[in-house]
């Protein structure tokens, strides 16, 4: 329950941090990407502006036995850096790129009345849902050598 | 391409200064990474594992009452789309099975993964900031502009 409420709280917190940096406006995003263009540096401080607090509590971390309503913290420990991670970095990076949208302003973006957000996250869902299948079928043809 | 109003860059510092906070806030309290691609994909029960479904849902769920409360009371974003339906679908499917493909999106990775230097969040920010500039190159410069 308090992880619950916790998790709330921290998603309102989100959200309400990219309609104030207005990132939720995928001209604001486009025009970030943009570096040959008119560039609009917003994201670029909305990206300092967050790895400043987020920076400052991971070190804290360090010398916490475990979060507060936690037994330990789920911080993923693998550095390994494999085809998967660039590749689908780049694939997320090029869906970005064209039309401004990254799952979290898109979510926060469904209460500004435009039909496109839910458009986009629909995709965003089967686009998840083909990778899934993708993964499922790959690892049945390993499993079948 | 129709320009944007400058934001103030106060306004911009203190947005990032939210989302930071949020993810200081779930980090200490609950241990986890705020990477929205994967709450998602917990919500939708397209991820077996991380965060509980239900704290996901929760999560996700905050992200537009979030939104609806900067709206009310501090300023009203002002929302411009051009894209195409076609355009909108594609990017939403590859959004979905990059993410996946690549475990975060802008927040997993590119804010919290950032934030503690981890060298596979470091990776893929590069990758997605990447292409990101080379699709809208491509788009607004080569092919809208030529």
């Amino acid at each position: 329950m308090r992880q619950t409420f916790i998790a709330l709280v921290t998603g309102i917190l989100f959200g309400a941090g990219l309609a104030l940096s207005d990132m939720v406006n995928p001209a604001r995003v486009l025009a970030f990407l943009d570096i040959f263009g008119a560039w609009d540096p917003a994201l670029a401080l909305v990206m300092v502006g967050a790895i400043i607090p987020s920076a400052i509590a991971y070190q804290f971390t360090r010398k916490m036995n475990g979060p507060v309503f936690e037994t330990k913290f789920f911080v993923p420990e693998n550095r390994i850096i494999d085809r998967q991670l660039i590749i689908g970095g780049a694939i997320f990076g090029a869906g970005w790129g064209l039309a401004g949208y990254c799952p979290g302003p898109a979510m926060a973006g469904m209460v500004f009345g435009d039909w496109q957000p839910f458009a986009f996250v629909a995709a965003m869902f089967a686009g998840m849902w083909l990778h899934r299948l993708s993964n499922d079928g790959f690892a049945r043809r390993k499993a079948a050598i | 391409m129709p320009a944007n109003a400058p934001l103030d860059p106060l306004v911009a510092l203190a947005g990032g200064l939210l989302i930071g906070l949020a993810a200081a806030f779930l980090l200490l309290f609950s241990g986890r990474i705020a990477g929205i691609s994967g709450m998602f994909a917990r919500v939708t029960g397209i991820a077996d594992s991380g965060t509980p479904r239900k704290d996901a849902l929760a999560f996700v769920l905050g992200l537009p009452i979030g939104a609806v409360i900067v709206n009310l009371w501090i300023r009203q974003p002002e929302i411009v789309v051009t894209s195409s339906v076609p355009l909108i679908i594609a990017a939403g499917l590859l959004v979905g099975f990059g993410t996946r493909m690549g475990n975060g999106c802008t927040s997993g990775h590119g804010v919290c993964g950032v934030s503690r230097l981890s060298p596979r969040s470091l990776a893929a920010t590069a990758s997605f900031m990447l292409t990101g500039f080379v699709v809208v190159a491509v788009a607004r410069h080569l092919i809208a502009g030529a």
